[in-house]
């Protein structure tokens, strides 16, 4: 574990159902993240982890249950909505950058049009993030002449560019080459050391030794095991778990 | 600090082949494939000859030239003739700075406009005497024009950025203004019923273009909206509309719209026909939008609402964007439709440049013609079509290239 400046409770859930039609995807959800804390969250294909991660910014919308971020209740109001998105950056795996902007325009836009920013202001911010993500002799390029780990690291810069409370990654490196993985991983470890309150979907376990305070496991659904990261990889509770972490470890 | 790689690359060396060599590859390369291209070289040798013969002589041509007013304008009034021309002054102007100011493919179109204009001046200047003096003014006016287009790319290129918004300022006001020059004032207000032509085909064609891109937009988003009333309307409105032809379309807004309007209430009937081409544009415009919608992979939508932005700068800013450039090409050739579609308001009593061509053939002075002229004037008026379709369909490639570059 990696010991980060843990605060006070910024996600609650409680008891969160969600269902597609008749197929329920999740079960019964319950779990909290603190501020500063730094969550992954694995298990198999199809168990819930995207549908899940998404309804903390309501690009999914739960049907039973209590969803609180960072103080505000998650309900049909869109101003609550906008105000929970506002607050949380997402960075999906097929990175969904805007291929008609230029980098600098996607990392600039909602700085721009959400939170109202000058240009100047913003253009300063996000060439400050560019350089952060290592990427600021591309600003002026359009996405589609970037590599895949580049474009996801402009989707990072993208996301803090509206200085968000709570960043959530969903299998943030699973479209990147093998070699990609490494530069984009290694954006999110900085970002973690600084303090960012984070949930990671992902399968790279050694991200998860290294960063995570907190390991949850989803099979079906349900969070079947949670636990610190020494524990989770050394001493798996569940059947289930010991047989997930033998077919990916 | 940034690097700019829109620079071209060395460009790959071409495989150099000689015009023979080129011949031999392309259309000689064995005795079937000759067969072939010395029947189509045959066929278009013949074509062009016979064409060419017909050109020089056939005694149609003074139908075409002793009506150049007609095809052009209509019975517009012969002394108001300087409101069309001072439309075209502002537009050869406005593409002259835009030319000097964008450069590309501005540029290009106002080359290729004062190319035109200059060329159509000397075409008439090479008539018979007695044919070129009744000409003079336009062949004037027409060199005066093309002076206007390199005198504002002049300026332009000199002034640069200034003229920015300026230009796209007057670039949209000049339709409205256009139509209130054409309309005159209260006291010598020219009748619609005057608008013939080449010049009322444009009217309807651009009327219908650019009252019917922003309608379409609104019924694609109407169609794909949350609320249901919206949404059955649109889906109602499109599917009624794209299941008539426009025929049917122009009929109901030219017999059975003044039946739902109060009797005092009367609609101009070139009004009616804008109406029309609009209504029935819209439909399928809306169509090709909403392709262009669902083509966007879902995430687009999802990362923009993820960064906070509404609806309504998510459409704006991301969908509509990706869209309508997805769909340039559709869009294109479904304005080039509309251009020549506009040809059918013939059938509700307005002389568009085909109408006028078929008002021609019926002038009695022609009569001692055998064959009358019809093939005279209506080649005249397929070279007129095929002149700005033609430009269109160029300028959306040209469009098109340029959008890939910058993915
Ligand atoms: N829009 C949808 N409509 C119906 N069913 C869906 C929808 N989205 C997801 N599901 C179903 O919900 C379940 C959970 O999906 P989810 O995408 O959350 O899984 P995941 O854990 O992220 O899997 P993966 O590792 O493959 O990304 C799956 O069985 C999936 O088929
Ligand atoms: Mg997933």
């Amino acid at each position: 574990m990696s010991g980060h400046a843990v605060g006070e409770t910024i996600i609650i859930c409680e008891h969160v159902n969600k269902w597609y039609g008749d197929f329920q995807a999740l079960k019964d959800v319950s779990m909290q993240v603190k501020k500063g804390e730094v969550v992954v969250i694995c298990g198999p294909s199809g168990s819930g982890k995207s549908t899940f991660i998404r309804t903390i910014n309501r690009l999914e919308e739960h049907q039973e249950g209590r969803i609180v971020v960072d103080g505000i209740e998650m309900s049909n109001d869109i101003r609550n909505i906008d105000a929970i998105r506002r607050e949380v950056g997402m960075v999906f795996q097929q990175f969904n950058l805007f291929p008609h902007l230029t980098v600098l325009q996607n990392v600039t836009l909602a700085p721009l049009w959400v939170r109202k920013k000058t240009r100047k202001e913003s253009e300063v911010k996000a060439m400050e993030l560019l350089e952060r993500v290592g990427i600021i002799e591309q600003a002026r390029k359009f996405p589609g002449q970037l590599s895949g780990g580049q474009q996801q690291r402009v989707a990072i810069a993208r996301a803090l560019a509206m200085e968000p409370r709570i960043m959530l990654f969903d299998e943030p490196t699973s479209a990147l080459d093998p070699e990609m993985v490494k530069e984009v991983l290694d954006v999110m470890k900085t970002l973690a050391r600084a303090g960012m309150t984070m949930l990671c979907v992902t399968h790279e376990m050694g991200f998860a030794r290294e960063v995570a305070d907190r390991v949850i496991f989803m099979d079906k659904g349900q969070i079947v095991e949670e636990n610190t990261p020494e524990e989770f990889f050394n001493h798996p509770r569940h059947e289930r778990t010991k047989l997930f972490l033998s077919q990916i470890l | 600090m940034a690097t700019d790689v829109s620079q071209p690359q060395a460009r790959a060396p071409r495989p150099s082949i000689d015009l023979i060599g080129w011949l031999r590859q392309n259309l000689f390369s064995n005795w079937w494939n000759s067969l072939i291209s010395m029947a189509l070289l045959f066929l278009v040798f013949q074509t062009l000859s016979g064409l060419f013969n017909w050109i020089v002589t056939s005694d149609g041509w003074p139908a075409v030239a002793n009506n150049v007013r007609l095809l052009l304008v209509g019975r517009y009034p012969p002394d108001q003739t300087w409101r069309p021309e001072l439309v075209v002054a502002m537009i050869a102007l406005l593409l002259g700075l835009s030319g000097g100011l964008w450069r590309g493919i501005p540029l290009a179109l106002a080359a290729g406009f004062a190319l035109l204009i200059l060329l159509l001046g000397l075409i008439a200047l090479t008539l018979p005497p007695d044919q070129v003096a009744p000409l003079v003014p336009t062949t004037l006016f027409l060199f005066g024009s093309t002076g206007l287009v390199a005198l504002g790319v002049a300026v332009a290129w000199r002034l640069g950025n200034l003229l920015r918004w300026p230009l796209v300022v007057a670039w949209i006001v000049l339709y409205p203004v256009a139509i209130l020059i054409l309309r005159g004032d209260a006291t010598t207000a020219i009748e619609t019923s005057l608008w013939g032509g080449l010049m009322l085909t444009l009217i309807l064609a651009v009327s219908g273009i650019v009252l019917s891109f922003p309608l379409g937009i609104l019924l694609a988003l109407g169609r794909r909206s949350n609320l249901p009333v919206i949404k059955w309307f649109c889906i109602a409105y499109i599917e009624l509309i794209r299941g008539v032809p426009l025929v049917t379309v122009l009929f109901m807004a030219s017999l059975m719209l003044p039946l739902f309007l109060p009797s005092e209430v009367r609609i101009d009937a070139v009004v009616r026909a804008i109406v029309a081409v609009t209504l029935f544009s819209a439909a399928y415009m809306a169509e090709n939008v909403r392709g262009g919608l669902q083509s966007l992979p879902r995430g687009q939508t999802e990362a923009a609402r993820a960064l906070g932005l509404n609806v309504v700068q998510t459409t704006l800013l991301i969908t509509l964007p990706q869209a309508l450039r997805a769909i340039i090409p559709v869009l294109v050739g479904q304005f080039i439709g509309l251009f020549k579609d506009t040809s059918l308001v013939v059938i509700i009593g307005l002389t568009d440049l085909l109408g006028m061509a078929q008002a021609i053939n019926t002038q009695p002075q022609w009569l001692g013609i055998a064959g009358g002229v019809w093939r005279e004037t209506f080649f005249v008026i397929a070279v007129v079509y095929w002149i700005f379709s033609f430009t269109m369909s160029r300028t959306a490639r040209q469009i098109e290239s340029r959008l890939n570059v910058s993915h």
